[in-house]
C-alpha cells in the first residue's frame, strides 16, 4: 500500500496547473465572470488537445487511457482554477458523443441539477440519464427551457422541463463534481493564508492572532479529510465512499469558502475578490449529482446492510 | 495512489489473524476499570503474549528489539487487533509509544539494554512525567528541578496527569536542569524509579469516575545522573522526539474501533425503533463518511511516513484535530441512539461518551493543534 500520488499522477497534476495558470489566469476569469459563464470555444478545445475530456478514454479510441484517480487530479485542478463550463458532462459524454473528446463539441448533462441544466444555451448536446445509460437530447427537443437568473455568474441555468427526471447518484459524475470542490476547498485555504500573512492590523499580520489562524486551521483540516476521502473514491470506484467523499468535499469547499470571506473581512464582501466566485460555485456544485441528505442516506444504507 | 496490500503484507495480516484466533481465548476476563492492580496485570500479561509471538515492538527498530516492521504492517496489526477485539496497549501506553521509542532513538547501548526489553516483555510499566500543574500546554514552563549532587540529581517538585502512575515502575521526567537558561533550554529528560524515597502518588478521580491519572509530589528524590537520555539540558528536543511519535501513532487503532461501535449503533437503532428517525439515521450516515474518510487520512499519513523512515510526520495533528472531535460526536449520536439509557453509568457507551471529552484536551488540546497546523503546515507567523 502506498497512497501517495506515483511521479506520473504528480506530473499530470502540474502539467494541467500550468497549462490553467496560462490559459486561465485571472484576467480570463473576470473575463468568464463578464460573459456571464459563457463557454470559450477556443479554450474548450485547446482542453480537448490537451486530452482533458478524454482522458479515461482507451488508447485505441484516440483517448489518453488513464483512470478515475488521474480524472480527480485534473478536474480538482480545475476547480481550483474556478474554471467554467460543463466539464464533468463534456468528460463523461467522450465517446458517446461525436466531438466531446476532442473539444469540439460542447456537453450539458439534463439530470443532475434537478430540473435545471446549466450551460443549456452554450450545449450542443445535452445528455439525459435514466437509470444508469445516458441518451442524447439536443436543445432544440428541451424547448420548455427557461432561463433564470443564476447565482453563480460562473454557471448560467435554465430550468428544464418537467418531463426531464433526476438521475439516480451517477458514481463518475459524483466524484468528478467533488474533486472540482476539492480543489477549490484547496484554494481558498492557500488564498486566506496568504491574506493573513500580508494584511496588517494592530501592528501585526492578522494571521498572528489565534481567532484568524484556528480559521485558517479547520480550513486546512477539512480540505485533507475531503481530499483523503476524494482520492480513495478515486481508487475504490466504491459507489459508498463516492457518496461520502461527495459529502465531505461540498462541505469543505463551502466551509472553506465562507471562512476565507471571514478573513478578508470586509474585502471579501466586495465583488473584487475571488472569494465569492468560489463559494457561489460551491453552493451550485453542492446541489449538482448528490444532495448532503442523499449522500448520508447512502452512508446509513451502508451501515444498516452491513449489519 | 495504491490501496492494495502487497502480498507479503497480506501473509502477514493472515499470520497475525490466525494467531489472534488462537490466542485472544486464552486471556484472562477483562478487570473492572476501575481496578488498577488488575488493569496492569491484564496489560501486562497481553505484552507477554505479544512478546512470545514475536509481535512486541513490531514497528521498533531491529536494534532495540523490535521487530522493524514498516509502518503499513504497523497499520495491519492496529486493525486486526481492533478487529479481532484484541486489548489495547493499555498501561503499557507510555513504555511502548513514549519513552521505549525515545529511549530507542536517543539512549545509550547501556541504557536501552536495561530499559527496552523489559518493556517489550510486559515486565515494566512506564508512566509520564511531563506536565505540571500550572504549566498544562504551555509543557515547557515546567518547574520541577533537579539539581546535581556528585552522580546524582536531586529532584523537587509536581507533576500532574501522570497516567498509570500508581502501577508503573518508571517513570520518563522533565526536569529543570539549568533555572537561568530560556525556558526550552535548561530541561533534561530522566528515567526515573517509581518506588525512589521522595515519590508521592494522589490519584486523581476524572468525570468519567476512575482514576485514570494522577498528581505525583517529588520531595529531594535521588536519581543517578546515569538515567538520563540525551545531553543536559538537551531534554525539549528529545522531548520533541517523543511527542511526535505519540500524535503520530497513538490514535491509529481506535478508528477502527469507533468504526465498529458506528455499526454497533445503526443495529441497536434498526432494533430500538430510532433508525426511522431521519435525522438521527443522517447523523449516522454523516458519521460513517467521517470515519471512513479518518480511516483513509491515516494510511494516507502511514504512506508518507513510509518515505521518512518512519518517523511520524505534521499530518498527526491534522489527524488529531479532526478525530477528537468525531469521536466525541460518536458518542453524542451513541447517546441519541440509546435514549433514557445513555443515563445508565454501567452502559459501556455512556463511559465512553464521558472518557471521549479528554480527547481534545489530552495530548495536546485542539487549540494548540491548531496553532501547530497554522504556524508549522501553514507558516503563519506565531503570536497571540
Amino acid at each position: 500500500m502506498d497512497f501517495r500520488l506515483t511521479g506520473d499522477q504528480r506530473a499530470l497534476r502540474s502539467g494541467v496547473r500550468e497549462l490553467l495558470a496560462g490559459r486561465f489566469g485571472r484576467d480570463a476569469l473576470r473575463a468568464a465572470v463578464d460573459r456571464e459563464g459563457t463557454v470559450d470555444r477556443e479554450l474548450w478545445r485547446q482542453l480537448g488537445e490537451a486530452g482533458f475530456f478524454a482522458l479515461r478514454l482507451p488508447e485505441a479510441e484516440g483517448g489518453v487511457g488513464l483512470g478515475l484517480p488521474e480524472a480527480v487530479l485534473a478536474f480538482e485542478e480545475a476547480g481550483r482554477a474556478l474554471l467554467n463550463g460543463p466539464l464533468v458532462a463534456t468528460h463523461l459524454a467522450a465517446g458517446i458523443v461525436p466531438g466531446a473528446a476532442e473539444g469540439g463539441t460542447v456537453v450539458t448533462c439534463a439530470t443532475q441539477l434537478r430540473g435545471h441544466i446549466p450551460h443549456f444555451a452554450d450545449a450542443d448536446v445535452a445528455l439525459v440519464l435514466y437509470d444508469r445509460s445516458w441518451r442524447v437530447r439536443y436543445p432544440k427537443d428541451l424547448p420548455s427551457a427557461r432561463a433564470v437568473r443564476s447565482m453563480d455568474p460562473l454557471t448560467p441555468v435554465h430550468r428544464s422541463s418537467p418531463d426531464i427526471p433526476t438521475a439516480p447518484p451517477h458514481p463518475d459524475g459524483t466524484l468528478l463534481t467533488a474533486a472540482e470542490q476539492l480543489g477549490s476547498a484547496a484554494r481558498t485555504t492557500e488564498a486566506a493564508v496568504q491574506y493573513a500573512k500580508e494584511r496588517q492590523q494592530f501592528g501585526q499580520p492578522v494571521g498572528g492572532f489565534q481567532a484568524v489562524k484556528h480559521l485558517c486551521a479547520q480550513m486546512l483540516v477539512r480540505t485533507e479529510v475531503a481530499r483523503s476521502a476524494v482520492y480513495a473514491a478515486a481508487v475504490t470506484g466504491d459507489l459508498t465512499e463516492i457518496a461520502g467523499a461527495k459529502l465531505l468535499a461540498d462541505e469543505a469547499a463551502v466551509r472553506n469558502a465562507r471562512d476565507c470571506l471571514q478573513v478578508y473581512g470586509g474585502m471579501g464582501f466586495t465583488w473584487e475578490a475571488d472569494v465569492h466566485l468560489h463559494l457561489k460555485r460551491a453552493w451550485l456544485r453542492a446541489q449538482m449529482w448528490l444532495t448532503a441528505a442523499e449522500s448520508e442516506e447512502i452512508q446509513a444504507d451502508a451501515l444498516a446492510s452491513a449489519l | 495512489m495504491d490501496l492494495t496490500y502487497t502480498e507479503e503484507e497480506e501473509a502477514f495480516r493472515a499470520r497475525l489473524r490466525a494467531w489472534l484466533a488462537v490466542s485472544l481465548p486464552e486471556l484472562p476476563p477483562k478487570p473492572d476499570p476501575l481496578d488498577w492492580p488488575g488493569r496492569r496485570a491484564y496489560d501486562t500479561a497481553w505484552q507477554r503474549m505479544l512478546y512470545d509471538a514475536g509481535y512486541a515492538g513490531l514497528h521498533w527498530p531491529v536494534d532495540a528489539g523490535g521487530q522493524g516492521a514498516t509502518p503499513t504492517q504497523h497499520l495491519i496489526y492496529l486493525e486486526e487487533t481492533e478487529r479481532a477485539g484484541a486489548p489495547y496497549v493499555g498501561a503499557n501506553f507510555v513504555g511502548l509509544l513514549h519513552a521505549g521509542p525515545t529511549i530507542a532513538a536517543e539512549g545509550t547501548a547501556e541504557q536501552r539494554a536495561r530499559w527496552l526489553p523489559p518493556v517489550l516483555r510486559g515486565d515494566e510499566v512506564w508512566c509520564q512525567g511531563f506536565s505540571e500543574p500550572d504549566a498544562g500546554s504551555d509543557l515547557a514552563s515546567l518547574r520541577t528541578k533537579a539539581v546535581r549532587d556528585g552522580d546524582s540529581y536531586v529532584i523537587s517538585g509536581a507533576k500532574i496527569w501522570t497516567s498509570h502512575a500508581e502501577v508503573a515502575d518508571w517513570c520518563e521526567l522533565l526536569v529543570r536542569t539549568d533555572p537561568g537558561a530560556p525556558k526550552h533550554r535548561g530541561i533534561s529528560w530522566l528515567a526515573m524509579p517509581m518506588d525512589a524515597p521522595g515519590v508521592t502518588v494522589r490519584p486523581l478521580r476524572t468525570l468519567a469516575g476512575s482514576a485514570e491519572f494522577a498528581e505525583m509530589f517529588l520531595d529531594e528524590v535521588r536519581v543517578p545522573v546515569a538515567n538520563r537520555v540525551g545531553e543536559e539540558n538537551d531534554g525539549w528536543r528529545v522531548t520533541m522526539v517523543t511527542l511526535s511519535f505519540e500524535r503520530g501513532t497513538a490514535f491509529v487503532g481506535e478508528v477502527v474501533a469507533c468504526r465498529r461501535t458506528l455499526g454497533e449503533l445503526a443495529r441497536t437503532a434498526r432494533r430500538n425503533g430510532r433508525w426511522d428517525d431521519p435525522v438521527l439515521r443522517r447523523r449516522l450516515g454523516r458519521l460513517n463518511a467521517e470515519f471512513s474518510a479518518l480511516w483513509r487520512l491515516t494510511q494516507w499519513n502511514v504512506s508518507e511516513s513510509q518515505s521518512t523512515g518512519g518517523v511520524p510526520g505534521i499530518g498527526g495533528s491534522v489527524f488529531k484535530l479532526r478525530y477528537s472531535h468525531a469521536r466525541q460526536e460518536l458518542y453524542e449520536a451513541a447517546a441519541e441512539v440509546l435514549g433514557p439509557d445513555a443515563v445508565d453509568l454501567d452502559h459501556e457507551w455512556t463511559a465512553d461518551r464521558l472518557s471521549s471529552l479528554s480527547y481534545t484536551i489530552a495530548a495536546g488540546t485542539s487549540q494548540i493543534q491548531q496553532n501547530i497546523v497554522a504556524e508549522r503546515i501553514l507558516g503563519l507567523p506565531k503570536g497571540r
